[in-house]
């Protein structure tokens, strides 16, 4: 018999479903991802630190769960919403199902819950505080729960999922950079190792100093969870290192980057979260599909009283997706071109900023 | 970017009659394409010899040629019309072949050509170009390699490596390959093949047998912006053609990276081919080693961009067609969500499921097997949230008489070789408990498939357990008694089921509770449908199309408005008897009720047509049509009626159920086709009315039929009553044979009797379609069948106006049309089948054969031939309207003449004997429009893939009752200028005109099949002889079929064909839109 399972939002919406995973109570902000496939990339991002991941694509855990594909060291959202859980993925998959996965990292899984409904919901009221209990607990505790956590905008999510150490991947390559770890994918350390390019993984409050003594060739601000705005520290250090090395952001990394040259950052109502945004590059005219993970967005307005002009736009809602610095080395995109989960479509851009690197 | 301004008149390419492998999808893509262009202020030009499509009406293209399609019509064409670009990718192969026809003959000079250049054509068409091409991409593909001897078989092994597939090249029914493991079985199965092939050649590929098959359904525009619109996966493994393997969609079981890989693949190809527009790609993985292979390419819009445009609601042909003239995605908006534009990947959160539409029902004893040879006719699409759920949905809308899954006669071989049944034998297998490990080691199916299919089987014993009816007679009472069965328990278990896609019926069946009882529970708790919305994007912006399926999940999207509405019920898969016509008449209906402000809700569940594209309804459901589930939408819908006479016999059958369920049904009243259905009602119709109907006798078992036949006299035509497409109807002459199918047809219908009719032997048959507004009749065409009365009306070649009939039966065919309408309250399209007998009595005599109160399939032909758009018509005169509001009182008279063809699936079916009766086999039809009947006749025939010969050698070999009446036929042949080769019996009857007589094919050689296979023969007349010495003639006709030789089976086929001949000889072929004969008729 299957367990039952809560999940309460702010507004006092409950809805029952089944539990799985880790028995236990989490809370989050709940939002959703429209990508079909990926979920155990997803689950693992750290981007989604603090938050209650919903699926759109009702069914999950079809093949599987294979520990190549983390994108970081464990599960990092705290709840997962699945319209149907899959028991017996396909016999050629890995045999660890998303069920024992939740377990393994005792993060809670809610299925059987209407997810189009939900997303419905979040469409058109925003992303909310939400809860998930798959343990007995009364419905008014649970709204409680909901209610009262804090929200994600003053919560300082960084620090939780920054590396404490300073960490080196690729002894000796063409390049090295230096990334600052607020919420590092595996994939984006990948996709520069594969280009010939070392990587120092630094923790998000390193000291420019720091940074610079390790005779890097650029800098990239990594993708993580949370307010970017809280991340002062790191704000901090590209203040200080832009006129000294090429810096290289990807989603929050482009929005702490924007925030330091002066830009506004902003909380979207439910954010960009797939596999199928489309990205159009102002100067060629292409557009390209990419894979997005974001619930900040750099005010396009505020970019006007700074030197950042805007290199690519969404075309879905004209938001801002990249730009570069009028003088200087800095470039950055609100995607994610490492992919994992996603289209492999902007590789290049990893190709481009090796390039600026080597121009320096 | 700028449309391309060079483009101002663009030729699009139809894709010609109906066939196995080339369906309504491209009526669906060319009108599609039609729309698209006009929307950009292109001129354009269509050409298709299928009347009955949605593209050819002229509203769709500025001008519509039914012309046939081959290359040196369509030269002519685009001089006529100076053409600036020809699109030939809405039109299937048959687009493709055009245009590298066209090249070949040098007619491409000045157009462009536009979606896919020729030479992206050869690179994926020729085999060899596509292995270059596929290399220098270094993409893999499976090594391939024709060889035409043993040693050269063995050579070949060395680089591919066991196991092979050994085919051989051009054999008679596709016989002879099979799989080699190892040497001995190498050489084996090639010296096997060798000999079987006529070309004495065997293909050896590379096997990826049991390899999962997944298609990527890609789109690129000018600028090079590349999206991926949906993956597929097939259910069924690499060896079952992709057409017909039940798929789902999206990919159910690719991991991020594999996905990513196949979709880099798909991008990669799609550029480096350069296409503009729309890109099919097959690909096999290896589930153990996830290497894969390219399988096929497809540079154009397929069946699987249809399944996906519907699948995911992005039109795939409407977007292609606008980026073949030099727009990019980007600057093309999502019409779903009206804010974002084309540029983006769909993205969906329900699953989708195909499952194909086999027509073995009506090729009785041949082979059931499915595998890599195309057999289907049509398919069905699902949209469910699990599989489980799609599955059943899917089941449902077949239209097999099936409420979801059922038991069948379990055959362990139907896993290994699967045939048409092949779901029901994997549930079989698991309701007998094989494991399913086991089960996907013979079936070769993911076991994440096979255990949804158990899920299934394991939830009908919690049913049968949970729900059982002595549980829950009492349902309130026995939870106050604390009975067993507590409420919750039973409600959750039923919400389940819903939940599962388990319909009441098969929910009956477990519980023993009637269908009405579960019906009765789920209305007292609130356990209804609710409506979920096809978006292209996974909710994530609001949709502004009405495009829904059913769940029985909480949230629901339907919004019902208080419009004046009204349902219009679909004909489900495309079979034989049940065609492309019926959407025809679906979408001219919802059109023409939309036209008259009423709010139009289509319900239907066929992928391919034109009637589920959004934009021909206000709304659309893509739904079984099945009583429960068409009633789930009326009871929330609550329209004013709902129209069934077009959607064919599906629709049809839903009358009486809706009609009980209190539900108006619009147009004729339900009534009338019980009285026309029913014989003896339709008897004392035709009795007040004194309108003569062959004699007839009922009967429900063989003595009662004996009895009938032995009253009436043999020959008898027998067959059923309510079947659809004359299934199972016969002409029998003995009472053998009367037995015999006796007892094959009564399991067909149990609760209805048999009909003895009088054979009328030598009658000309003759189709009417009507339009009736209850007051007035508007005889919209009379069409005389060319063959025989005998063969099955939609395989009968027939000819408007008609050619041999005097004008005084002509003028009674009329008035027992008019009083028939007027006496059963026709209030739309009538159509009327009547058995001429021009040679009894004084003047000829007219007998009735049967009435069908609903639209038939003749109906855009007719609506073609005459310029009226009679189911546009019918429709309006069902909600009120009246014939005298369109002034159609007269009957109207043409200039020219229109014939229609059949077209027949035998190539596709190996077995199939291509013998006409009354049992209908053909699967579409062409038509031929010109000045005279025999140019008329000859395009329909070249339409019909009859190249009818100038010059040459005739065989000639009919059965022995048609030997007396042969004389005229070869002497007319000779006339024209034929030589003339005969078996022996038929070389005796011909007198005087020096025949070469010819051994028959069961003598020794040289005989009929070494001439034929020499290419002494142009042109076959062969009419079949009875069952019993049918080999010979089946022997001749396989071979007709298979090298593309033609042929005619009856001596007025013949007769028609050497009329033609004789035309056209004298005469140049010279092509016409429908817009001038059209207003010909009206000056």
């Amino acid at each position: 018999m299957e367990k039952k399972a809560k999940l309460a939002l702010e507004d006092g919406t409950i809805l029952e479903g089944e539990g799985f995973g880790h028995e236990t109570t989490a809370t989050g902000e709940v939002i959703f991802s429209t990508g079909m496939t990926g979920y155990v990339e997803g689950l693992t991002d750290p981007s989604f630190k603090g938050q209650i991941l919903m699926s759109t694509y009702p069914l999950q855990g079809n093949y599987g769960v294979d520990e190549d594909w983390y994108q970081s060291g464990k599960i990092q959202a705290e709840g997962f919403i699945v319209r149907e859980l899959c028991k017996k993925p396909s016999m050629f998959s890995p045999q660890k199902t998303l069920d024992n996965f939740l377990k393994e990292f005792k993060i809670p899984g809610i299925s059987g819950i209407d997810t189009r409904d939900l997303t419905i919901k979040i469409r058109e009221k925003g992303a909310m505080k939400c809860v998930i209990a798959t343990e007995e607990i009364d419905d008014r505790e649970l709204i409680a729960l909901a209610k009262n956590q804090l929200s994600i905008v003053d919560m300082d999510l960084v620090p939780q999922v920054s590396t404490k150490e300073i960490v080196t991947f690729g002894e000796d390559l063409e390049l090295k950079i230096a990334i600052v770890d607020c919420g590092v994918k595996k994939n984006i350390i990948n996709s520069f190792l594969k280009k010939n390019v070392g990587v120092v993984l630094f923790p998000y409050n390193s000291d420019y100093k720091t940074i610079l003594d390790y005779d890097v060739d650029g800098m990239m601000i990594s993708s993580g969870p949370g307010n970017p705005t809280r991340v002062t520290e790191t704000i901090e250090t590209v203040c200080k290192i832009s006129n000294k090395l090429p810096i290289f952001g990807i989603c929050m990394g482009q929005q702490i980057i924007a925030k330091s040259f002066g830009a506004k950052i902003y909380k979207m109502k439910f954010g960009h979260r797939g596999s199928n945004q489309p990205v159009k590059d102002i100067n060629s005219g292409k557009v390209f599909i990419t894979s997005q993970n974001h619930g900040f967005c750099i005010d396009k307005k505020s970019l006007n009283d700074s030197q950042l002009h805007l290199t690519q736009i969404n075309l879905n809602d004209n938001t801002p997706e990249g730009f570069s610095h009028e003088e200087l080395s800095v470039t950055c995109v609100q995607y994610h071109p490492e992919a994992g989960p996603g289209p492999n479509d902007t590789e290049f851009i990893f190709d481009e900023f090796k390039q600026m690197m080597l121009n320096y | 970017m700028p449309i391309d301004k060079d483009i101002k008149k663009v030729l699009i390419i139809g894709s010609g009659p109906i066939q196995i492998g080339q369906a309504a999808e491209f009526d669906y893509s060319g009108s599609q394409a039609c729309k698209s262009l006009k929307e950009e202020g292109i001129e354009t030009v269509l050409i298709n010899s299928n009347p009955a499509t949605i593209q050819t009406d002229m509203d769709m293209a500025d001008k519509v040629y039914v012309e046939p399609l081959t290359p040196s019509i369509v030269a002519k064409i685009i001089e006529k019309e100076d053409i600036d670009a020809i699109l030939p990718t809405m039109g299937g192969q048959t687009g493709l072949n055009i245009v590298t026809g066209l090249e070949e003959i040098g007619a491409l000079e000045g157009v462009k050509v536009i979606g896919s250049s020729v030479q992206t054509i050869k690179d994926v068409e020729d085999r060899d170009l596509f292995g270059n091409f596929m290399n220098r991409l270094n993409e893999p593909i499976p090594k391939c390699k024709a060889v035409e001897s043993i040693d050269e078989a063995l050579e070949a092994v060395e680089k591919i490596g066991y196991p092979v597939i050994v085919r051989p090249a051009f054999t008679l029914g596709g016989t002879g390959g099979g799989i080699a493991e190892n040497k001995e079985e190498l050489i084996e199965i090639a010296s096997h093949g060798l000999d079987m092939s006529f070309i004495n050649q065997v293909l050896i590929d590379e096997s990826v047998l049991g390899w999962k098959e997944f298609e990527y359904e890609v789109m690129r525009d000018k600028n090079d912006t590349c999206i991926i619109v949906c993956s597929i996966e097939n259910i069924d493994p690499m060896g079952i053609h992709t057409g017909e393997s039940i798929v789902v969609a999206p990919t159910q079981n690719l991991n991020d990276i594999e996905a990513q890989k196949l979709r880099d693949a798909s991008i990669k190809i799609i550029r480096a081919l350069g296409i503009e527009g729309g890109c099919n790609i097959q690909f096999a993985v290896n589930p153990e080693t996830n290497e894969y292979k390219v399988i096929e390419v497809n540079p154009r819009v397929s069946r699987s961009s249809a399944l996906a445009s519907k699948a995911t609601g992005y039109p795939i042909a409407k977007i292609s067609s606008k980026i073949a003239i030099g727009m990019t995605l980007d600057e093309i908006q999502n019409d779903i969500t009206k804010e974002t534009p084309a540029s983006f990947e769909p993205t969906i959160d329900y699953v989708v499921s195909k499952i194909p539409r086999w027509p073995f029902d009506k090729f009785k004893g041949i082979n059931q097997k499915i595998g890599v040879q195309m057999k289907s006719t049509g398919e069905v699409m699902s949209i469910g949230r699990t599989i489980e759920e799609a599955l059943h949905k899917a089941i449902r809308s077949l239209d097999i008489g099936r409420d979801g899954f059922e038991e069948v006669d379990f055959k362990t071989n139907d896993l290994i070789n699967p045939t048409d049944e092949r779901l029901f034998q994997i549930y079989n297998a698991l309701k007998m408990g094989m494991p399913v490990s086991k089960l996907h080691n013979l079936t070769k199916i993911d076991t994440f498939f096979l255990n949804k299919i158990k899920n299934i089987v394991d939830f009908e014993e919690e049913i049968i357990v949970g729900i059982l009816k002595e549980n829950i007679v009492d349902l309130e009472e026995k939870i106050d008694t604390g009975s067993l069965n507590d409420k919750e328990q039973v409600l959750n278990l039923l919400k389940k089921a819903k939940n599962m896609g388990f319909s009441n019926q098969t929910i009956a069946k477990l519980t023993e509770l009637t269908e009405n009882e579960i019906q009765q529970i789920m209305n007292e708790n609130d356990i209804s449908p609710s409506y979920k919305m096809v978006d292209t994007c996974a909710a994530e912006f609001v949709a502004k199309t009405p495009y829904y399926y059913s769940s029985y999940d909480e949230g629901d999207e339907l919004k019902v408005s208080k419009n004046r509405k009204i349902v219009i019920l679909g004909a489900g898969p495309i079979r034989i008897g049940q065609g492309i016509e019926f959407d025809y008449c679906c979408v001219h209906s919802s059109l023409a009720l939309k036209d008259e402000g009423i709010e139009t809700i289509v319900i239907n569940n066929n992928p391919e047509t034109v009637s589920t594209d959004y934009d021909i309804s206000d709304k659309l459901f893509f739904e079984p049509l099945t009583f429960e589930d068409v009633m789930g939408i009326i009871n929330r819908e609550k329209p004013e009626g709902v129209v069934v006479q077009f959607g064919g016999q599906t629709s049809i059958n839903l009358a009486v159920p809706l009609a009980n369920a209190g539900v108006k049904i619009l147009g004729t009243p339900y009534e009338s086709i019980d009285r026309v259905e029913d014989r003896k009602r339709f008897t004392e119709v035709l009795e007040k009315l004194n309108i003569p109907q062959a004699p007839y006798g009922l009967a429900m078992s063989f003595k009662d039929a004996r009895d009938a036949a032995k009253k009436i006299g043999f020959p008898v035509l027998v067959r059923p009553s309510y079947v659809i497409g004359g299934r199972a109807m016969e002409i029998v002459y003995d009472d053998y044979e009367l037995k015999e199918y006796m007892e094959e047809a009564v399991k067909v219908s149990p609760e209805h009797p048999i009909l003895v009719d009088k054979f009328l032997e030598g009658a000309i048959e003759v189709d009417v379609d009507i339009l009736c507004d209850g007051e007035d009749v508007f005889i919209g065409g009379i069409m005389e069948h060319i063959e025989e009365a005998g063969i099955h009306s939609g395989d009968s070649a027939c000819v408007i106006p008609p050619q041999t009939i005097s004008n005084e039966l002509l003028d009674v065919i009329r008035d027992y049309s008019h009083k028939l309408a007027i006496e059963l309250d026709v209030v739309g399209l009538m159509n009327i089948q009547y058995a001429v007998k021009s040679d009894e009595g004084e003047s000829g005599k007219v007998y009735i054969i049967e009435a069908n109160p609903r639209a038939s399939r003749t109906i855009p032909f007719v609506s073609k031939a005459i310029g009226v758009p009679l189911a546009k018509i019918a429709s309006k005169l069902i909600i009120g309207k009246k014939l005298k509001d369109f002034g159609l009182i007269e009957e109207i008279k043409i200039n020219h003449v229109a014939v229609k063809e059949s077209v027949f699936p035998f190539l596709k079916l190996p077995e199939a004997d291509a013998v006409l009766g009354p049992e209908m086999k053909s699967t579409g039809e062409s038509m031929g429009i010109d000045e005279n009947f025999g140019l008329a006749f000859y395009k329909s025939q070249l339409s019909a893939n009859m190249d009818l010969p100038k010059e040459g050698t005739i065989f000639i070999s009919v059965k022995e009752s048609d030997q007396s009446k042969i004389q005229n036929i070869a002497e007319k042949a000779d006339e024209i200028g034929f030589k003339l080769i005969a078996t022996p019996g038929t070389a005796k009857s011909i007198k005087n005109l020096g025949v070469r007589k010819v051994s028959k094919i069961s003598q020794d050689s040289p005989n009929v099949s070494d001439a034929i296979l020499n290419k002494e023969v142009n042109m076959i007349i062969n009419t079949p002889s009875g069952k019993a010495s049918a080999a010979d003639g089946y022997k001749i006709r396989r071979l007709a079929i298979e090298l593309g030789i033609p042929y005619v089976t009856t001596l007025a086929g013949a007769r028609a064909a050497l009329n033609a001949i004789e035309t056209i000889k004298n005469s140049e072929l010279k092509v016409k839109s429908l817009n001038e004969y059209i207003d010909e008729i009206n000056h």
